[in-house]
């Protein structure tokens, strides 16, 4: 067993995990909270075929979008994908398979599946194209939809703080999907602005607990313009 | 200039959003759509305390931050820099989320493709042409416990976007609560549409002839100026 208390490693080591066809969930919404080192190193070992399972496909040059614009993503599992026009293009083109699911669905299945469950039960979209191919179910004379729970191979999460546990504080609204995805990969590798020793985080102020992180990688920081600045 | 008060060369965006924020009360938890309904934010009054919701993760979202002090972390549902009011919390999107479908959502307020007579909304997906998805749009239209519409009266080519039944994919069915154009406001009631205001310089005729769906009319229909 690799020691616990010490899940600091390279940026080459995490590299080790990224394969071609794996499914990859990644924390952030709108590119707030994707980890950029670790997309970076995606991109540049040339992993190819993923699949991807994010709130949605950022925009074309900023975090996980890029990803999609260069081509790395087979299917995605999103919300949305309206702010990257790649996204879309290829989706027409039939060269990305999107499985759309509503927000907050999205991030119950990835929740069930970082928290071992078998499934949730939402009447969220019922009467719309979102039931298809869902199993309904009638409790109490209320009908529900099952949603099934969302796991992937690797699971990539951005924390502005970890200590070297893997216990994690988030920066701001870049929480988002980041602690729901921190539970769900298979092998959990966090990008953190800055990695503490252990003790050194509250115990109150930790939102994730460190038992669900596997690895800790130092971040490089954003390597993109946001869509505002411009 | 005073919150509320009318603009000078006020365009049409701005008179929605100006009539939308009478809609807000003192206490409210909001979710405000891109677009129009962000605007809303700039016509509601200072005696008005309220909350807005952000679908990322944020209650209590303040206004846009002075160029040069935005936190490219903090930002809404839209993703553009906001700060935060007093109060304001962060956390992670199942709990956006469970403030949603928990019903705590006093107001929200998004723009569609299609609103119908019944207040069916979609405003997600046009087959073939444009494929956003439906983001955070379902559970908002479905659990909000006051939907308002804030659209254009037509589309890009003329056609009404408030209808007898929609045509495209729904986003949520039996959701709008009322509906307010560049043209009118109007309140879905069970029996049906009812036409409540007219934006002055349109008439009650005018309404009626650009609207497809049936306008139902009962007492007076104000102008809003």
């Amino acid at each position: 067993m690799t020691n616990r208390f010490e899940k600091v490693i390279s940026l080459e080591e995490a590299t080790e995990f990224f394969r071609d066809g794996m499914t990859l969930l990644a924390g952030g919404f709108g590119g707030v909270g994707n980890p950029p080192t670790l997309v970076q190193a995606i991109l540049d070992k040339g992993v190819k075929d993923i699949t991807l399972i994010s709130n949605d496909t950022a925009f074309p040059w900023i975090g996980i979008g890029k990803l999609i614009t260069e081509k790395r993503v087979k299917k995605v599992i999103a919300s949305h994908i309206g702010s990257n026009p790649n996204a879309g293009a290829q989706m027409t083109a039939g060269e990305l398979e999107v499985e759309f699911c509503p927000q907050g669905i999205l991030a119950e299945r990835v929740r069930a599946g970082g928290v071992g469950l078998g499934g949730i039960l939402s009447d969220v979209g019922i009467g719309t194209i979102a039931e298809k191919g869902k199993q309904k179910l009638t409790l109490d004379g209320k009908e529900y939809l099952l949603e099934t729970p969302l796991t992937a191979e690797v699971a990539i999460v951005h924390a502005k703080k970890a200590d070297r546990f893997g216990n994690l504080v988030y920066d701001t609204s870049a929480r988002n999907f980041n602690p729901l995805v921190a539970m769900a990969g298979d092998i959990t590798i966090v990008e953190a602005d800055e990695i503490v020793e252990v003790g050194e985080l509250p115990p109150e102020e930790i939102v994730t607990p460190g038992v669900f992180v596997n690895f800790i990688v130092q971040s490089k920081g954003v390597n993109w313009q946001w869509a505002w600045e411009k | 200039m005073g919150v509320g008060e009318v603009r000078e060369n006020e365009g049409y965006r701005e008179r929605i959003a100006r009539r939308a924020a009478q809609e807000v009360e003192d206490g409210m938890i909001i979710n405000l759509g891109i677009g129009i309904p962000t605007l809303v934010a700039d016509f509601i009054p200072a005696n008005k305390r309220v909350m807005f919701h952000a679908e990322n993760g944020i209650l209590g979202t303040g206004p846009s931050p002075v160029k040069g002090e935005e936190n490219p972390m903090l930002c809404n549902a839209g993703g553009f820099p906001v700060t935060l009011a007093q109060g304001a919390s962060f956390f992670d999107s199942a709990v956006a989320f469970a403030i949603i479908r928990r019903g705590l959502l006093d107001m929200t307020i998004l723009g569609v493709l299609e609103v119908s007579q019944s207040g069916d909304i979609a405003n997600w997906i046009v087959p073939g042409k444009r494929v956003p998805g439906m983001g955070g749009a379902m559970e908002l239209a479905q659990k909000a416990k006051k939907v308002l519409v804030v659209t254009t009266h037509l589309d890009k080519n003329g056609r009404s976007k408030i209808v007898r039944e929609c045509s495209l994919p729904l986003t949520a069915r039996n959701a709008a609560n009322l509906i307010i154009t560049d043209m009118a406001v109007m309140e879905v009631m069970p029996d049906g549409l009812y036409l409540r205001e007219v934006m002055y310089p349109y008439s009650v005729a005018d309404v009626i002839g650009a609207t497809e769906a049936v306008l139902k009319i009962e007492g007076d229909v104000e102008v809003f100026r």
